[in-house]
C-alpha cells in the first residue's frame, strides 16, 4: 500500500497540471462540500495553478459556517445555566452569535464552564466525573461526526450517565446539495464529493447527482494527489459530456460505505428539518436524535428555541456558502473581517472557505 | 518530609517551608552562592549582561521528553543564548498548588538540577509559595536568568537579503508531542519533545561568523517566528517547502490534530539567519553539535514580498504564512 507521504507529495503533478491546462473546455465551475477539501485546496495552492475559466468554489461544507448565528446564540445561552458545562469542538469556540465578539471562548474567559473536547466520548467520561453537573457535547458537523455523537448516547443511555447530554446540530450533505441544485441561479458543471462523508455514507450517496442532475460527481481524498487526481477525473467527463460517479478516493471509501456507522445513526438519529444559513429551512436536512433518546437530548431538556438570525450586517457568508461570491468579493475580507476579530463564520472556522482563503493568500496577490 | 503532598505550610514561610527548601531545593542545586540562603544572591559579574525571564504553566507537567521542570529551565537559558548571551545564573520559583504531590515536585526539582548542569548555569536564588486547593493548576514556574554577553551584535536588523535561513533540527516535536498528551494520545507514539538548552549550538553557530540573528521559534512555531523577523521591515522570507524537516510521528500527529507543524512550538530549535557566504559553516557546525544533527537550510531572504514570509510549495507557486492568529484550534473533521 502507498504510504499517505505519496499523496501529499505525488509524482506526475506536474504533468496532470499540464494536462489540465491543455483540455479545451468552457468557463468552468466546479465545487467541493466539505471543509477539509476547502483548507486542501487552499493550502495546496491548486486554485492559482489552473487555469483562469476553470474554478474551484467552496460550497457549503463547513459545519460552523452553515450553522446561522441565531442558533449560535441559543448554544450561547445554555452556557448561562449554572452548574452545567458545555462541551465543543475546537471549532465552535470562536464563532459569534449575533453580537459581534460574544463568542463560547468569551464566555468562558468571563465564567462560564466550556471545554473544548476532540470526541464526544471525551465529553462522556466528563460527565462521569461530574456527577453533579449538567454535561452538554455540543454536536455539529455532518455524517462523519454523526456516528461519533450516536455512539456517545448510546453509551450514556448503556452506562446511564444521567448528566450527560447532546444538542443535536448535526446536517446531512445531500438535502443541502438539492437545495442548492434548486435555486433558480444557481450552476456548477461538477461535484467534487466529501471523501469523509462517503467513508461513513458511501460513495453510492452521491449517485443522485449525475443521474438526477446529470452532474459529473467524483468523490476525492484530501492529499494534493487526491484533489489532482479527482479534479481530473471530473474535468475528463466534463469534457465527454458523460457525467458519472466516480470513485477516486478508494483506500478509505467503499461504495456503500461504514454499516456499522449507519446502523448506530439510523438506532439514534432521525431526520428532521433544520435551518442553515444562506439556505434557509431545508426539511430532512438535519438529524436529531430519536424520542428514545429524549433523557440525552440538550434540546429537550433546555431551553433551546434557536432563530435563523444569519448575522451580522454586510456579512455575505450566506452567499459564499452557496457559491454566489468567492471571498475577496465580501467587503468585509480581510477588513473588518479577520481571523482574529471575525465577523462571519466563514472566517473564524478552519474549514471556512474565508478563513482558508486569509490563511492561505497567495503570492500572486502580493505583487 | 514525612508528608507526602503539598499544604500550605510549605508556603507559610515557617517550619515546613525551611523543610522544603534545606531538604528538597539547596540539596539538588548544591552552590555556594545559594547555600548562603540570603534574601538575595550576590553575584560578581562583568557587564554587558543579558537578563531574562520566563513562566512555565504547561499541561500536561509530565510529558515525553521532559516535564514543566526542564523547560522552565532550557526556556530562560535558550532565551539568553538567543540574544548571544552565555547562560550563568538562575533563579527559579515555585507556585505550587495545595494538595500537589511531593513525590512529583521531587522528580521536577531533579529535571531543573540535571538541566540546569547540562546548561552551565547555578540557580542562586529562588522563591516558594503555596496557593490554596483549586487556586493553581498542580504547579507554576518561574525562572529569570542573567548571561554574559558572548556574541554582541545580534539582530533582526542586520538581517539582508541574500542571507540564509537555518534551522537547527525538526520542527513541531514538542507542540505536537504536549497536544497529544493532553488528549490521551500518546500510547504506542514516538513523539518526543525536543526539549533541551541551545548554548552549545548557539556557540557553535556563532563561533563560524556571519549571523545575523538567532532565535528559539517557541510558542507560534517557525511560520510565527519569522514573521517576527519581516514584519515592517522591507525584507520577505521564502521557505522551501521540500527542505522542512517534520518528524513522520509529528506529522501524522498534526494530521490526526488539525495543526500544523510550521505553526508548533518547539523548545529545543534554534533559528539561524547568517550571510551566504557562511551559511555552509554554519550549517556543519551545528550538524556536528549534539542536538543539531538534523540542522537544515530552509530558506532565503528576499526583498520580493516585503514584510512577508512565504512557503513556495512543492506544487509550484507560494503562499503566505501568516503568523498564527489566536490559539491552534482543532478541527471537526
Amino acid at each position: 500500500m502507498l504510504s499517505e507521504a505519496a499523496f501529499r507529495r505525488p509524482k506526475g503533478a506536474d504533468k496532470i497540471l499540464r494536462a489540465i491546462r491543455e483540455l479545451e473546455l468552457p468557463p468552468t465551475r466546479i465545487m467541493e462540500v466539505c471543509g477539509t477539501h476547502t483548507m486542501a485546496i487552499a493550502k495546496s495552492g491548486i486554485r492559482n495553478l489552473l487555469p483562469a475559466h476553470i474554478q474551484l468554489l467552496s460550497g457549503p461544507g463547513c459545519p460552523v459556517c452553515v450553522t446561522p448565528s441565531g442558533v449560535m446564540d441559543e448554544v450561547l445561552k445554555l452556557t448561562e445555566i449554572p452548574d452545567l458545562i458545555v462541551t465543543t469542538y475546537g471549532d465552535l469556540m470562536r464563532v459569534p452569535g449575533s453580537v459581534p465578539g460574544d463568542d463560547l471562548q468569551r464566555r468562558k474567559a468571563m465564567g462560564a464552564d466550556v471545554r473544548w473536547v476532540y470526541s464526544p466520548m471525551d465529553a462522556l467520561e466528563l460527565a462521569k466525573a461530574h456527577p453533579d453537573k449538567q454535561v452538554i457535547f455540543l454536536g455539529v458537523g455532518f455524517e462523519t461526526t454523526a456516528p461519533g455523537t450516536a455512539l456517545a448516547v448510546l453509551e450514556a443511555q448503556a452506562q446511564q450517565v444521567a448528566n450527560f447530554s447532546v444538542l443535536c446540530l448535526l446536517k446531512q450533505t445531500a438535502p443541502a446539495l438539492r437545495a442548492l441544485l434548486a435555486q433558480p441561479d444557481f450552476r456548477v458543471d461538477g461535484f467534487l464529493c466529501p471523501g469523509h462523508v462517503a467513508t461513513v455514507m458511501g460513495a453510492e450517496a452521491f449517485r443522485f447527482l449525475p443521474e438526477e442532475y446529470g452532474l459529473p460527481a467524483v468523490v476525492g481524498g484530501f492529499e494534493t494527489g487526491d484533489l489532482l487526481a479527482a479534479l481530473w477525473q471530473l474535468l475528463l467527463q466534463i469534457k465527454e459530456k458523460s457525467p458519472r460517479l466516480e470513485n477516486e478516493y478508494t483506500r478509505a471509501v467503499s461504495p456503500q460505505g461504514n454499516p456499522a456507522a449507519q446502523a448506530i445513526m439510523a438506532q439514534v438519529l432521525e431526520p428532521v428539518s433544520d435551518v442553515w444559513r444562506g439556505l434557509g429551512t431545508i426539511s430532512e436536512s438535519g438529524f436529531g436524535l430519536k424520542a428514545e433518546f429524549a433523557a440525552h437530548d440538550a434540546a429537550r431538556r433546555f431551553p433551546f428555541s434557536p432563530t435563523d438570525k444569519e448575522g451580522t450586517k454586510g456579512c455575505k457568508c450566506g452567499q459564499i456558502i452557496c457559491g454566489q461570491l468567492q471571498p475577496h468579493q465580501c467587503p468585509l475580507f480581510g477588513k473588518a473581517c479577520q481571523p482574529d476579530h471575525p465577523v462571519g463564520p466563514c472566517m473564524v472556522s478552519g474549514e471556512g472557505a474565508c478563513a482558508a482563503a486569509y490563511k492561505y493568500q497567495r503570492i500572486e496577490t502580493l505583487l | 518530609m514525612t508528608n507526602d503532598i503539598v499544604t500550605l505550610d510549605h508556603g507559610s514561610g515557617g517550619k515546613k517551608t525551611s523543610q522544603l527548601i534545606e531538604e528538597l531545593l539547596v540539596p539538588a542545586f548544591s552552590n555556594d552562592t545559594l547555600s548562603q540562603l540570603g534574601d538575595g544572591a550576590l553575584l560578581d559579574l562583568q557587564g554587558p549582561l543579558i537578563f531574562s525571564t520566563d513562566s512555565f504553566v504547561v499541561d500536561p507537567i509530565f510529558f515525553p521528553g521532559g516535564n514543566i521542570g526542564k523547560l522552565s529551565v532550557c526556556g530562560t537559558v535558550n532565551d539568553l543564548a538567543m540574544c548571544g548571551g552565555q547562560p550563568r545564573y538562575l533563579s527559579l520559583s515555585l507556585l505550587l498548588e495545595e494538595g500537589f504531590p511531593l513525590d512529583d515536585l521531587r522528580t521536577i526539582v531533579s529535571s531543573i538540577a540535571q538541566t540546569a548542569k547540562q546548561a552551565g548555569v547555578e540557580i542562586v536564588t529562588g522563591d516558594t509559595k503555596v496557593v490554596e486547593r483549586g487556586k493553581g493548576d498542580g504547579i507554576y514556574i518561574n525562572t529569570s536568568g542573567i548571561g554574559t554577553l558572548r556574541y554582541p551584535g545580534l539582530s533582526p536588523e542586520a538581517i539582508q537579503p541574500g542571507d540564509v535561513v537555518i534551522l537547527s533540527g525538526t520542527m513541531g516535536d514538542h507542540g505536537a508531542t504536549v497536544m497529544m498528551a493532553r488528549n490521551g494520545l500518546l500510547e504506542g507514539s514516538s513523539l518526543q519533545s525536543d526539549c533541551q538548552p541551545l548554548w552549545q549550538l548557539a556557540k557553535a553557530a556563532l563561533d563560524c561568523g556571519g549571523v545575523r540573528v538567532l532565535r528559539d521559534p517557541t510558542r507560534g512555531g517557525v511560520a510565527t517566528t519569522l514573521n517576527e523577523f519581516t514584519e515592517n521591515r522591507p525584507i520577505s522570507i521564502e521557505l522551501d517547502e521540500d527542505a522542512l524537516p517534520v518528524r513522520g510521528a509529528v506529522q501524522a500527529a498534526c494530521d490526526l490534530l488539525g495543526l500544523d507543524p510550521l505553526y508548533c512550538a518547539n523548545e529545543g530549535k534554534l533559528l539561524a539567519i547568517c550571510h551566504p557566504s557562511s551559511a555552509e559553516a554554519v550549517l556543519a557546525a551545528l550538524q556536528a553539535t549534539p542536538g543539531g544533527q538534523e540542522a537544515a537550510v530552509i530558506g532565503r531572504v528576499t526583498d520580493r514580498y516585503p514584510g512577508k514570509v512565504i512557503l513556495n510549495t512543492f506544487l509550484g507557486g507560494g503562499r503566505v504564512l501568516s503568523k498564527l492568529t489566536g490559539a491552534q484550534l482543532p478541527r471537526i473533521c
